[in-house]
């Protein structure tokens, strides 16, 4: 019995550190290769050595797929590919190739610079991580050998975010990624088409949240910001370099023009302003306004913000910056949080969850007096307020997906255990779908159907087809023909070809069958009678009566004979060939009853 | 293939000796006179064509070149003959297919009935192979069939063909077959036998087979066929609803897109009945259940899907407020725990008196928490269609899914209620056109709702926004919205204020907001009067300017207000009084007649009531216009006195009462063309010798042409003119023309007379006791008289004619233009290389313009006298609304090189065409005049203030 597991090494049950191991149909893939941002040590890292002990991973792994570019799908990469080693193809799309360096070496740089680690990757590492990546289009299907191919479709989430379908032979899996199924100022929603996978490993961050449509958390945004900068007062909004800043730069990009404002944007230069480089590039990866409006301008050429210089922090008027990192935790952020704080004119928007223990934590709770290094207070004055912009698929979405793709099961990664088993339960509940939710390590076996492809020959399915006059979709139907299994190929032919091909004489087998009949008349009386007899009763059939006495229904003969020692009886000798079985056979049963009595 | 051919050409000859002998054969004659006549040359040299050519790509080439040119109804039948025998004996199937397609072609020509070619094809599609041509031959017969939507027994045939030929294994084939079904199925069920014995068959089961065909293609056929049957007016039965329903689930889009529509078909036909919910007891009416199904589609996976779903829920009118309501509703959740939308806590905020607070960490955290066996993910149902629909990626869902929300919003006011925060939130969707559509909804459903101040909020903020389209769809929409709070009119009011600092050219869209804003609330506004006028009870306050458009901006509101509120005035302090009156008197169309007490005001006189406060004007202009008609009796100088004053009046009549302008300048255009008649007959020169009199003569030839020139005006320039107007409108040009021949007789001796003496009568309308009665009645003596004896005719007649009663239509509009860019104040020259295009943004509003797209024209004229005519795209005029067009296009210029920069004119022209308009006269017909005249009059008028742009064109460097 053929079989796919699935062994996740991260995300089973946990958010971060998504590593997912695939063997479909003795294929081993492995999807994500993600690093956990709540560790230092070596749990941070997928236990690799689970793959294999002591063989090479190349050896083992078909290849490895990378759904997008955050460092919980991508942070192990050159620790997996270089320190570990492993030397098969990384799939990827062209965003995230483009990307993913740029964030690894941002990250090797905190980790090894600032804090110091030893034993860490080193920038060469991740170049020649790099090299090892194949790109991929959207909806271009790849070959990774003569069995595996994968496909991308578009999962919204971030620049470059995929969904794959991993197929060998008629069994397939689709692993989602991180997705989102509502679109955004700068992408659009995920998509696929009914691929009916055998299975679909979804992430299910937000399985218990059903959310609010987004335009009011927007338009909540651009009030709160557009009444502060007509007061005259600063807004400061912390964010992370990629995804959400892109976002709200788009989105207050737009409103200032249509608005027709004035008031000076900044973006704090550095990651921010190269990642725009990259969203510059990728137009095709975004949503249908942006794609619209490309002829005429590129959206993330930004007219309204500009480039942000530590000057500018102390200029008269009002403005808004965005500024790294986003949890106020360290960097320019706070630094201009620190100079912006004591006025109630200004305002930060925090776009994004903060970790306890970071000053954005701390003032989102509520706290006005925050101690700083070198025991100064600082005392809050500005106005806090909190956005959420989240770009994962809520419960509704999950759903929909599913639906989309019409999977034979479902397994769920990428969330919390208490929230999958509710997400579960409705999934299996409204759906009808088997649904699964491993923790990581544990394998989860699921049987696929083996289906064997079976060429036919035209001619024979035109026959068939020419028989049967209705079209009946999808039924199954009964066919006559002859299977050759010939070079592990099989074939479907009519019979006479198949003898034609191997060479074979056609043999007539041929049953035939005694009838005794109580009946004293003479043969020719008693064949009549059989033939009037049939006559009425298969009223669809030919039944002849031939000249020498016999009588034929289609290509079935039946004769009367009288044996010689007793002649009250008669004997009706039926014969019929073997494609008539059918018919012969309820012949038979049917003289064997006995001759309606003649009218007398 | 030799056999082939063979069998071909036997049948070809079987076929000549039963269509051609029995003619040629039984009726000689007859057969001699139709080969004269079906052999024109046409067909004969398609013959020859078609002989000639060796190869079957050249005879595809004949054909194509064939199929270029129109054939004559009376030559089809010939062609097609030649066509057919060459079908016969052709081999290559392309040219087959190609000579199928002509016969369709053919057969549709009108004026030719093609029952005769029906046998031939019927024939020949009995012997085809390929399946292409085949199809294509199901296609030609379609096109005969819907040509003779009579004959029963062909339509019959006709099925019956389909019929057999829908187990075709080309998917092609089938779909014709099933598209002749839709298109020509028989309606009634109990057709008779037909004498033929083809049995009747049921359609809708046939087609109903073929909606789980194996290719989604003829499923698709299958089902647009079953909506063709319905248009053609036949009932469908029920029990396709389940069929489609099933359908809805399937693979391919354009499969769902047509049942969605067939569901949606079903449901309208039969919306009371009652269907089971599979997998529980309870039954629910049809269209309900249609309705949630269509609802489901709003988030298929193919947005053609969408587009089409969220198109048809609008019109299921009879969907329950209950399952209409769900659309709108998305129960939140978070982490398990029930939460409230947005819309929910901006209500509860503004209900608890506490407005605006500013949002706190946590301040949606969920509350109580959720029943996991009760959540439903994916509901069956309605739930959330229209939140999903207007959240959608693609901006052509969203504009359905608006339009959805407007139709049925207008059908429940409950609906409309809850609609609205869904509404005011696409205000700022992405896509303009999404967002003056949401604002365009709400505008037509703003009878059934009141906006809460938050909302108000929302709405107010996309007054800043920098698309005038908007800004001005927005003033039109606050002009009928209800408000309900005295805050409420306080927030607008600021807003538009500060739009209008923004945006100084919005002044006239605002005030007229105002307007309605202060009429519509007079009891929210008179709370706000001594802030918004910022009296004190105790000192006297500085005098605000009285140019200052804001200012105006709010004694408009006031004063609108305080029509209703006779409260009101006693709070004006002395300078708003006089700041009325100078209003009043400015600004007539958006200020109304008040009552105030302690004044002389001449309406507080005559009016006591609001409906007759219009009447005073009315009746001025009646009077006015009835003392005119008295002039017949005052001598010439009286009349022109009275005629000037009377004009003049009515100027500035059309001044003060907007309403009333397009009658007031209608009729003083028309006492004007009077006037300058009477002055030209007053001259003295009638009397003097013709050589004395020929410098002075330009008066009298100057003042006809001008009457020629207003006369065009009157006819064209205004909306709602009758035939009455018309008429004497024409009979006024006629007296110009008739002055016109005088003077050039006089002047030139005669020559030309003759010719000229035809033109002027073609126009002639039967009208009494006018010049043209006289004219008439002389008729006969002008024939034959001698020009020096008409001219004298024509003078006498002319001063005796009555000053024809001009009667006033219903309605009448001037048609008029404003150029708002460029503003032509700028002194900076717009620099471009001579010779090369520099392009000028053109932005006017056109009022009162019938069909602009056509007569709408810009004309730029350079200062060398040099004019050029630009016709604007159509689709650079939109239509904000009715009587209204906006005109936004680019104009080019160029020029050769200037030393100076120099001002060029820019204006709009009203294009005409007189042919358009001649009544046609009875008389004429059977008359002695020839009417072998020019009848068409092209020309232009200008209609727009001229608009002066200083351009630079600089000689190329080198």
């Amino acid at each position: 019995m053929p079989e796919i597991r699935v062994t996740p090494l991260g995300a089973g049950q946990d958010v971060g550190r998504s590593c997912i191991l695939v063997s479909i149909a003795g294929k081993n893939v492995m999807l994500d290769c993600g690093m956990h941002m709540g560790f230092n040590d070596d749990r941070r890292f997928p236990d690799f050595s689970y793959i294999t002990q002591n063989g090479r991973l190349t050896d083992f792994l078909d290849c490895v797929i990378i759904s997008h570019f955050h460092l919980d799908h991508c942070g192990a990469l050159p620790y997996f590919s270089e320190m570990v080693g492993y030397d098969g193809p990384i799939y990827m799309t062209h965003p995230t190739q483009a990307i993913c360096p740029i964030l690894l070496e941002d990250y090797r740089k905190i980790a090894v610079d600032k804090k110091g680690e030893a034993n860490f990757f080193t920038s060469q590492m991740i170049k020649d991580c790099m090299k090892k990546v194949v790109a991929v289009h959207l909806h271009q299907t790849v070959q990774v050998d003569d069995e595996l191919e994968i496909k991308a479709y578009y999962a919204g989430h971030v620049l470059g975010a995929a969904m794959f379908q991993i197929k060998v032979g008629s069994e397939s899996v689709v692993y989602t990624g991180d997705y989102n199924m509502t679109p955004d100022r700068h992408l659009g929603a995920a998509w696929i088409d009914k691929c009916r996978p055998n299975l679909l490993i979804t992430e299910s961050t937000y399985a218990t949240t059903i959310r609010d449509s987004k335009r009011c958390r927007e338009r909540d945004f651009l009030k709160k910001v557009h009444e502060t900068v007509e007061r005259g007062g600063k807004v400061l909004i912390p964010v992370f370099a990629l995804g959400r800043a892109q976002e709200l730069c788009i989105l207050l990009e737009t409103f200032w023009e249509r608005m027709n404002l004035k008031v000076p944007i900044y973006f704090s230069t550095g990651l921010t302003e190269k990642a725009n480089h990259y969203y510059k590039l990728f137009i095709p990866w975004t949503n249908q306004k942006i794609r619209k409006t490309f002829v005429q301008r590129n959206m993330f050429e930004f007219k309204h913000i500009k480039a942000f210089d530590r000057a500018f922090a102390d200029n008269p008027g009002p403005m808004v910056v965005f500024a790294t990192p986003g949890m106020l935790h360290a960097g320019q952020s706070l630094q201009i949080f620190r100079k912006w704080a004591g006025n109630e004119k200004n305002m930060v928007i925090m776009p994004g969850y903060c970790v306890q223990g970071t000053v954005g934590h701390k003032i989102l709770s509520g706290q006005r007096k925050l101690e700083m290094e070198g025991r100064q207070v600082l005392e809050v004055k500005m106005q806090v307020e909190y956005m959420s912009f989240s770009a994962h698929a809520d419960a509704k979405g999950i759903m929909q997906l599913v639906g989309q793709a019409e999977p034979e099961s479902v397994l769920l990664v990428h969330g919390e255990a208490k929230k999958m088993e509710f997400l579960k339960q409705k999934i299996e509940q409204e759906l009808r779908v088997s649904c699964y939710m491993p923790a990581n390590g544990e394998t989860v076996t699921l049987p696929t159907s083996l289906s064997i492809p079976v060429g036919i020959s035209l001619g024979l399915l035109k026959r068939e087809m020419a028989q049967g006059l209705l079209p009946e979709a999808k039924k199954p139907r009964l066919l006559h023909g002859t299977l050759i299994m010939k070079d592990s190929n099989f074939r479907l032919v009519s019979s006479e070809q198949a003898l034609k091909e191997l060479g074979l004489a056609e043999h007539q087998l041929r049953f035939t069958c005694r009838v005794h009949l109580h009946d004293t008349r003479k043969e020719q009386e008693t064949a009549l009678r059989v033939y009037s007899h049939l006559k009425s009763i298969l009223k669809d059939h030919c039944v002849q009566h031939l000249p020498d006495g016999s009588v034929t229904v289609e290509s079935i003969l039946i004769q009367a004979a009288a044996p010689s020692e007793d002649p009250g009886t008669k004997v009706l000798l039926v014969s019929w060939t073997y494609q008539d079985e059918e018919l012969g056979s309820f012949l038979t049963s049917l003289l064997k009853k006995g001759l309606p009595q003649a009218p007398s | 293939a030799k056999l082939h051919l063979k069998k071909i050409k036997k049948k070809r000859e079987n076929f000549r000796s039963y269509f051609l002998y029995p003619s040629q054969q039984q009726q000689e004659e007859i057969a001699t006179k139709k080969l004269r006549l079906t052999k024109p040359s046409k067909s004969a040299a398609l013959h020859i064509d078609l002989c000639k050519a060796t190869s079957p790509a050249d005879a595809l080439q004949y054909l194509l070149q064939f199929a270029r040119k129109p054939v004559e109804a009376e030559s089809v039948e010939g062609v097609v003959r030649i066509l057919l025998e060459h079908y016969y004996k052709e081999n290559d199937p392309s040219v087959r297919l190609k000579i199928a397609s002509l016969l369709g072609l053919l057969s549709k020509t009108t004026g030719f009935s093609p029952d005769c070619i029906m046998d031939d094809a019927i024939n020949i599609l009995q012997n085809e192979k390929s399946h292409q041509v085949l199809a294509q031959l199901l296609d030609t017969l379609l096109a005969i069939g819907t040509k003779l939507p009579e004959n029963q027994a062909i339509q019959m045939r006709l099925v019956d063909v389909a019929c057999k030929h829908l187990t075709d294994t080309s998917h092609g084939v089938r779909n014709k077959c099933l598209q002749l079904l839709g298109n020509l199925g028989s309606l009634e069920k109990t057709v008779t036998k037909d004498a033929e014995g083809l049995a009747t068959r049921d359609v809708q089961k046939i087609i109903g087979d073929y909606f789980s065909d194996q290719d989604p293609r003829v499923r698709t056929a299958a089902i647009k066929a079953m909506l063709q049957l319905h248009e053609r007016g036949l009932k469908l039965h029920q029990t396709i609803y389940n069929q489609a329903c099933k359908l809805l689930s399937d693979d391919y889009e354009q499969v769902r897109s047509a049942a969605v529509q067939l569901i949606w078909v079903v449901s309208q036909l039969y919306p009371e009945s009652i269907v089971p919910i599979p997998s529980s007891n309870e039954e629910i009416r049809l269209v309900d259940d249609a309705f949630g199904k269509i609802c489901h589609m709003v988030s298929d996976g193919s947005w053609v899907v969408r587009v089409q779903a969220a198109k048809l829920l609008g019109s299921m009118e009879q969907v329950s407020s209950h399952f209409l309501e769900q659309t709108l509703d998305k129960k939140l959740m978070s982490d398990l725990r029930r939460k409230r939308t947005a819309h929910e806590r901006a209500k509860e905020l503004y209900s608890s008196g506490e407005f605006s607070s500013g949002r706190k960490w946590g301040d949606d955290a969920p509350k109580e928490e959720v029943d996991t066996g009760a959540v439903n993910l994916i509901e069956s149902g309605a739930c959330g269609a229209f939140v999903h629909g207007l959240e959608d990626e693609m901006y052509e869902v969203r504009i359905a899914a608006v339009e959805a929300l407007c139709m049925l919003a207008q059908s429940s006011p409950s609906f409309a209620e809850k609609c609205l925060d869904f509404l005011v939130d696409m205000f700022n969707d992405e896509i303009e056109e999404v967002r003056l559509q949401s604002i365009h909804t709400m505008r037509k459903i703003s009878n059934n709702i009141t906006l809460r101040e938050d909302q108000l909020d929302t709405v107010l903020a996309v007054l800043e926004d920098s698309s005038r389209d908007i800004r001005e769809a927005l003033h039109e929409l606050l002009c009928c919205t209800n408000v309900s709070t005295k805050e409420g009119i306080h927030l607008a009011l600021v807003e538009l204020l500060k739009n209008l600092t923004k945006y100084p050219t919005d002044r006239d869209s605002i005030w007229k907001c105002l307007k309605f804003l202060g009429s519509r609330h007079p009891t929210l506004v008179l709370p706000l009067v001594p802030e918004l006028l910022s009296t004190h009870p105790f000192f006297d306050t500085a005098e605000p300017d009285m140019d200052d458009p804001a200012y105006i901006a709010v004694l408009v509101l006031i004063f609108n207000a305080a029509k209703t509120c006779p409260t009101m005035p006693a709070l004006f302090s002395d300078h708003t009084f006089r700041h009325y009156a100078y209003l009043r008197d400015s600004l007539s169309h958006l200020v109304p007649a008040l009552r105030l007490p302690g004044r002389k005001l001449v309406s507080s006189a005559v009016s006591s009531t609001i409906i007759s406060q219009e009447d005073p004007s009315q009746q001025f202009l009646q009077q006015s216009l009835e003392r005119v008609y008295s002039l017949q009796h005052l001598d010439p100088q009286g009349a022109q006195e009275l005629l000037e004053f009377t004009i003049r009046d009515l100027q500035r009549l059309g001044e003060l009462q907007s309403e009333l302008a397009g009658v007031a300048d209608f009729s003083a255009t028309y006492l004007r063309c009077q006037l300058l008649l009477i002055k030209a007959l007053q001259e003295k020169l009638w009397n003097v010798a013709a050589p004395l009199y020929l410098k002075q003569s330009d008066l009298a030839s100057a003042a006809a042409k001008q009457i020629m020139e207003e006369t065009y005006k009157m006819e064209f320039m205004y909306s709602g003119v009758e035939n009455k107007q018309v008429v004497i409108i024409h009979h006024m040009r006629l007296q110009a023309k008739a002055l016109q021949l005088i003077v050039t007789a006089r002047t030139t001796r005669g020559c030309g007379m003759f010719l000229s003496k035809m033109y002027f009568i073609t126009d002639l309308p039967h009208l009494q006791d006018s010049f043209v009665d006289k004219l008439l009645d002389l008729m006969p003596r002008l024939m034959t008289s001698k020009p020096a004896e008409v001219v004298k005719i024509l003078q006498t007649m002319l001063r005796q004619s009555a000053f024809l009663h001009l009667p006033l239509p219903e309605q009448i509009h001037k048609a008029s233009a404003t150029i708002i860019e460029p503003a032509g104040e700028s002194d900076n020259p717009l620099r471009f290389t001579s010779g090369l295009v520099v392009s000028l943004d053109v932005d006017a509003t056109l009022e009162h313009v019938q069909d602009p797209q056509n007569t709408v024209k810009v004309q730029v004229l350079y200062p060398d006298g040099q004019a050029q005519m630009i016709h604007p795209k159509p689709a650079d005029f939109r239509n904000p609304g009715p009587g209204r067009h906006r005109l936004i296009t680019q104009v080019y210029l160029s020029h050769t090189a200037w030393t100076e920069p120099c001002q060029v004119e820019v204006r709009l022209l009203l294009s005409y065409n007189s042919s358009a308009r001649i009544p046609k006269c009875p008389w004429m017909e059977g008359g002695e005049v020839s009417p072998q005249v020019e009848t068409s009059i092209e020309g232009t008028i200008p209609f727009s203030k001229p608009v002066k742009v200083y351009i630079m064109p600089k000689p190329a460097r080198r």
